[in-house]
């Protein structure tokens, strides 16, 4: 699960780690309130940013024409007017597609100057399963680049779960972005929270892109998180009601809500070639038999290893709201399932459904034979293949 | 012999009064599999039944391991208490725990992992189907079967399957049972980021295993442990090894179903992993179809 800039800002904020000040808001009106109270509290400039979960903010354009996900407001009546220029319209940056997202809440924060930008990440090492602090002097930047680029310029520590982060550890990091005095204590204090968030919440990811040394309105450098992203380990929400109650439905496709709400894993992709599958590995290679036989998948679709009746009825629902879907591949291996209860749920979907679309069902498994002989006679016109390559290509085919 | 586990090992159940576990303790019993103890804390004392067997239930592994002498368990504990259960399944000095439960926190993994060093018991899991060594009787069985996979698709021989994902398992075995091929050993390690046993363990353990002729080794987009056993293979393989890896048609940054199944800043592709098995000299099935039928080719 991945949450927005500014629920970012408030986890961390309660691990002690610096983030400018400001607060996120729905309506214009709060805006402005938020705004005056920032200048008053002596702020010469502040920032409004759009809070979607897509990337390429910045540089993205409102269907409406205004220019631009996050601004900056030198006057009351400027930041007021970027507000009624966000809150309600839409937003296409590179990351959200041509329909964009509504950006219904905006971050109306203190834009303190930037003097350094650095980069700060914890993520999980799965080379070594342990926790690995990464931080780079190239801040503000694509650090898939630095990487590639200038590897050297990327330090990392990993983290020992049985101890924790150490304080020795942070003054390491701290020391290689070239910290000294206050900000190099500031910045192993913030260190230390990143890695507590991270722990704590359970965390995918947290990123800090750019943290920064600014300049207060005093005059006195801080080193804070100008921006920050965190994704969530969907395993771990059970425990973490707080952080559950951040999901944003309205960032998710309505296709994969739905489809959580039957155990189903759901991706919707861009093909025409729909496909049901048990089991995530097979659902992954149906996908990529279909493509081998020159079709396009239209989505991923793990019914699970078991798959009841109801759930196969669920997703051919599912699968069917989708209006560039031509055909239908079922491809099922039934283990321990029995094979003529998927066949009867298929031939019940199919008739609750009313489905029109060419229909390949590849059944292979336990009673697989008893399942064949229900499709068989349940006088519905579907074709069946007899492995995945066969029916792949008989998918293809169908649908031209 | 085989690799892991043979029809002689002892199997307890941790978790063989929950509806998933009993499920599959009854269908390890009717393989032929020796399950010999189940652990539900706070039901010591009593007894799963199926089929006239009656299988004891201990509060702690540690009492089952004493009484019935189990040296390997399958937890079906659910996700909150997974972490505990393989913890004590290490503690209680087991060779070989699976752990078959789906939806453990990566953290908690993180730290089991990290407790589990130093000790003899190997992890297999967790979100694994778990293995099967096939027995010599009709549809396999007398094998031992620890986990979830279907028992009847194996055949008793040669092959060694290891795999992340369990349905593309099952299709891999059907695929050289229905060519009169049998299986050594066939090893789900799991979907998950952070598991217990790698593609390299099991392929290491293949190749010194004098049964195993021949292995298929099943990848997927995510991480980097097939080009890790690739390169291994790649300098120390011995023995002929066939190849498919999941997910060429994935989107990057989207979990695809498994939570370890995500391309991420580019790492973890499909042609890179495919890229590294042909550097490795191990033979390219084009689909999932192809998987049995690349590996005999190589075997001719």
């Amino acid at each position: 699960m991945n949450i927005h800039e500014y629920q970012a800002k408030q986890l961390l904020k309660q691990y002690g780690v610096a983030v400018p000040p400001g607060e996120p808001c729905t309506t214009v009106a709060e805006a402005r309130a938020i705004s005056e109270k920032l200048f008053n509290a002596g702020q010469k400039l502040l920032v409004i940013k759009s809070q979607i979960h897509a990337g390429g903010r910045g540089k993205g354009t409102f269907t409406h024409g205004f220019q631009g996900g996050v601004k900056l407001a030198k006057t009351l009546d400027e930041a007021v007017h970027i507000a009624e220029n966000m809150l309600g319209k839409t937003l296409v940056t590179k990351q959200t597609g041509p329909d964009g997202r509504v950006v219904s809440t905006i971050l109306v924060a203190g834009a303190e100057k930037i003097k350094r930008e650095f980069y700060l990440a914890v993520l999980l090492d799965r080379a070594n399963s342990r926790p690995l602090i990464m931080a780079s002097t190239e801040g503000g930047v694509d650090i898939e680049e630095v990487a590639e680029k200038t590897p050297e310029k990327i330090v990392k520590e990993w983290v020992d779960p049985a101890v924790g982060l150490q304080a020795f550890q942070a003054r390491k990091i701290a020391s290689a972005l070239g910290l000294k005095g206050d900000l190099f204590n500031q910045a192993c204090k913030l260190i230390a929270g990143v890695y507590k968030t991270w722990w704590e919440c359970d965390a995918a990811m947290v990123e800090i892109n750019p943290l920064a040394i600014c300049e207060t309105p005093e005059g006195k450098e801080t080193i804070v998180c100008v921006d920050a992203k965190i994704g969530l380990d969907d395993n771990a929400l059970y425990r973490h009601k707080d952080i559950l109650a951040m999901r944003d439905l309205a960032e998710e496709s309505p296709l994969e809500v739905e489809a959580s709400k039957f155990s189903l894993n759901y991706i919707k992709l861009d093909g025409n070639i729909a496909c049901l599958v048990n089991g995530a590995g097979l659902a992954m290679s149906t996908m990529d038999i279909i493509q081998h036989f020159g079709g396009s998948p239209a989505n991923f679709l793990d019914v699970g290893g078991g798959a009841s009746k109801e759930q196969v009825t669920a997703a051919f629902k599912i699968i069917l709201t989708d209006p560039s879907v031509k055909g239908i591949l079922v491809n099922i291996f039934g283990g321990i399932m029995d094979c003529n209860v998927i066949a009867t749920g298929i031939v019940e979907a199919v008739k609750e459904t009313g489905l029109t679309l060419p229909l390949v069902v590849r059944l292979e498994g336990n009673n697989v034979k008893a399942g064949q002989q229900t499709l068989a006679t349940s006088g519905l016109t579907l074709i069946t293949g007899d492995t995945m390559a066969d029916a792949a290509q008989k998918v293809v085919k169908a649908v031209g | 012999m085989a690799i892991l586990v043979t029809p002689q090992t002892k199997v307890l159940v941790q978790g063989i009064t929950g509806s998933f576990g009993a499920r599959h303790a009854q269908l390890s019993l009717d393989y032929g599999t020796q399950v010999v103890a189940g652990v539900t804390p706070g039901k010591g004392g009593q007894f799963f039944e199926h089929k006239g067997t009656k299988v004891p239930i201990f509060d702690t592994v540690a009492d089952a391991v004493k009484q019935t002498g189990a040296t390997a368990s399958a937890v079906f504990v659910p996700p909150p208490f997974a972490a505990d259960a393989i913890l004590e399944g290490v503690d209680a000095g087991l060779e070989l725990v699976v752990a078959i439960t789906e939806g453990i926190p990566v953290r908690d993994m993180v730290a089991v992992k990290r407790a589990m060093g130093g000790s003899k018991t190997r992890l297999i899991g967790p979100n694994c189907p778990g293995l099967v060594t096939p027995g010599t009787g009709p549809d396999s069985h007398g094998g031992c079967r620890i986990g979830i996979a279907p028992g009847y698709i194996h055949k008793k021989g040669h092959i060694g399957v290891v795999s992340r994902s369990g349905t593309l398992t099952y299709e891999a075995v059907y695929q050289l049972t229905t060519r009169g091929v049998g299986q050594s050993t066939c090893v789900g390690i799991g979907g998950d980021p952070v598991n217990g046993t790698s593609h390299l363990d099991v392929i290491q353990m293949f190749m010194a295993d004098p049964e195993t002729h021949g292995i298929i080794m099943i990848g997927e987009i995510g991480g980097s442990a097939e080009e890790e056993a690739a390169d291994w293979i790649r300098q120390h393989g011995t023995k002929p090894v066939a190849g498919f890896i999941a997910g060429a048609t994935a989107p990057p940054g989207r979990r695809m179903g498994h939570a370890g199944a995500i391309v991420s800043g580019g790492k973890g592709t499909a042609e890179a992993k495919i890229e590294a098995f042909r550097a490795a000299g191990i033979g390219i099935a084009a689909t999932p179809s192809d998987m049995a039928d690349t590996l005999l080719k190589m075997m001719k």
